[in-house]
């Protein structure tokens, strides 16, 4: 996939405008991911963070249709997949897991049609990938300063319900006895979570952005016992895969010169990296060998 | 009685899942700083009664005041995840605010809170594992400390000694017993095994057929009042130190509820 080519490499790393952007792009994805997918995996909502930025895709693609900036693409089919899913609220985790399914394929069927649509109607050939994969170094200047909005709003989303969701994700049952106020605080994570799945899409693709918004936070929950390391260390992993991942794709321009390697596998790599390393530090701490238990949505 | 000083008055509250009424009508009354137990079977209603009291389970019919202020709840069950990065002392500040959106900085004052609960309930020595690591017996003083913390003017504790064994009810008795004076909360405990609590509560409420009678213990454990409500004759019996529930005749719809519990019963001949 040259995704390179057709910048071209001109200048340092730091000068290079794709590479700018893309820092930025990825430095508030992988920001907002961390945060919220701490709160996704405590949850225990894995499942439902992966449908939705799968989901995510058919917004992506119909922003290619439509000529919109993609961001917003993302963003309003997770917006209202979360809000539909956080409206149904099915108590029972089985239910819960088939509603998820069911959103997930038809997501997936739409994004079937519009990314059709886009080759065929648009003629845009390369939208699938884009799309499904993400293209790190083709991302728009203009979406930066869209980024950096819907960074804000997902972190400010996440500061406001910090606690409240933290005894919500201890006990329902402990929270509506103090007073926690279970369903608003549900439908804000829902809406951060909406938001960092459009940021995660837009970085590493539809498809590639769960491993953004659950890696880090899975390795960070393998070694912290208490919130605000678990935060500081799924939001150090997830900075340092995306901007290590970055620097790598740029560098790969001149392992195989004329075209690049996808960033998003880069970034994949290393957060998988880091998962492995934490169950080590984790299985290491129990003192007894543990297995790794691998989320299968990350099939790399 | 003045109803003002109740801290939780139920007037004829009845509560049916479906067809079936768990709760035909319970009337009573808790007034402040009582120490008060909830007594029935298991399959009684305890937990539906703690339930609707919290405001979580709606009533069919009569009417349940509560006094203001914070109200403390010790869930029956409760399976705290052992992936989750909470201390137990994370745990108990989280029941001092949990419930208030936004962030604040720490402060030396709530940290100091915190560490004498923590040290009321005997939870210093495990005050930094992970929560969902430690025994249940463990997290049960976490969970009392995360409930406690804000200074309820009431504490619910749904059956906090099951699963416990004998030496160590005696000695969460005792505990819950000077907790609720030392914080000035009422308690309403429940468990299906009057014994250990009887010398230290205040007060018994006894839940049977959908019915309550609540009053001092030995007002209430006694052979006439417990028969007209079970609707038949039972004995209340003294053995060895015990008191024993036992139905005197074999009647089959309200033996097998009785028989559920054993140590209600001792066997018909
Ligand atoms: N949500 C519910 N839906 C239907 N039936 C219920 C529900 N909760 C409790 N019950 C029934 O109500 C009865 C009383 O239950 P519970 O209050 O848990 O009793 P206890 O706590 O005294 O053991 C039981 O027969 C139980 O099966
Ligand atoms: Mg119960």
């Amino acid at each position: 996939m040259g995704e390179m080519s057709a910048v071209g490499l001109m200048g340092g790393f730091w000068s290079n405008q794709p590479v700018r952007v893309a820092l930025a792009v990825g430095g508030c994805a992988a920001l907002v991911c961390a945060v919220v997918g701490l709160s996704t995996v405590m949850r225990r909502q894995a499942f439902a963070g992966h449908a939705l930025s799968d989901v995510s895709g058919a917004g992506g693609s119909a922003a290619y249709l439509l000529s919109i900036n993609p961001l917003f693409g993302f963003l309003g089919i997770a917006a209202a997949a979360a809000g539909l899913m956080e409206w149904a609220q099915v108590r029972e985790a089985r239910e819960r897991d088939l509603l998820t399914g069911v959103v997930l394929g038809a997501g997936l069927g739409l994004a079937a049609l519009l990314l059709y649509l886009d080759m065929t109607v648009r003629s845009v050939s390369g939208a699938a990938i884009t799309v499904l994969f993400g293209s790190m170094f083709t991302i728009p200047t203009s979406i930066v300063p869209v980024a950096l909005a819907v960074a804000v709003a997902a972190l400010g989303a996440s500061a406001l319900i910090f606690r409240p969701l933290l005894v919500t994700t201890l006990s329902v049952d402990l929270a509506r006895a103090q007073g926690v106020s279970v369903r608003t605080t549900g439908l804000i994570q829902a809406l951060a979570l909406a938001l960092a799945v459009s940021l995660s899409a837009m970085t590493v693709g539809a498809i590639l952005s769960t491993a953004l918004l659950i890696g880090p936070a899975a390795a960070a929950l393998q070694v912290a016992r208490r919130p605000a390391s678990a935060l500081a260390l799924a939001v150090l992993i997830g900075l340092a895969a995306t901007w290590g991942g970055v620097a790598l794709a740029y560098q790969s321009y001149y392992w195989t010169p004329g075209h690049g390697w996808p960033v998003s596998f880069f970034i994949v790599m290393l957060i998988i990296c880091a998962y492995l390393a934490a169950s080590a530090v984790a299985s290491r701490r129990a003192g007894a060998p543990a297995a790794v238990p691998l989320s299968g949505c990350q099939d790399h | 009685m003045s109803t003002s000083e109740a801290v939780v008055a139920l007037e004829r509250v009845a509560v049916t899942f479906g067809e079936r009424p768990v709760l035909r009508e319970v009337s009573f009354r808790l007034e402040a700083e009582q120490f008060c137990a909830l007594i029935g079977t298991n399959g009684s209603g305890k937990t539906t009664l703690l339930r609707a009291i919290l405001g979580f389970i709606r009533v069919q019919s009569g009417r349940i005041d509560r006094a203001g202020g914070a109200i403390g709840y010790v869930p029956q069950k409760i399976i705290l995840d052992p992936g989750l990065p909470l201390r137990a002392r994370d745990v108990v500040a989280l029941g001092l605010d949990g419930a208030r959106f936004g962030t604040r900085l720490p402060s030396k004052e709530r940290a100091a809170r915190v560490q004498a609960m923590l040290r009321a309930v005997g939870a210093e020595n495990f005050a930094e594992q992970r929560v969902g690591a430690l025994s249940g017996g463990q997290q049960q003083r976490v969970l009392l400390a995360h409930a406690l913390v804000r200074r309820p003017k009431l504490l619910l504790l749904d059956e906090p000694l099951a699963n416990l064994d004998v030496g160590s009810t005696a000695e969460i008795v005792a505990l819950l017993r000077r907790l609720s004076h030392e914080f000035g909360a009422a308690v309403l405990l429940s468990a299906h095994d009057m014994n250990p609590l009887l010398p230290a509560v205040d007060r018994v409420v006894y839940l049977a057929n959908g019915c309550a009678v609540s009053g001092k213990a030995d007002a209430v454990v006694r052979t006439e009042v417990l028969s007209r409500l079970y609707g038949y004759h039972v004995d209340v019996l003294r053995v060895h130190g015990r008191v024993v529930v036992v139905a005197a005749e074999a009647r089959d719809e309200s033996r097998t509820a009785l028989e559920r519990d054993p140590v209600h019963t001792i066997p018909v001949p």
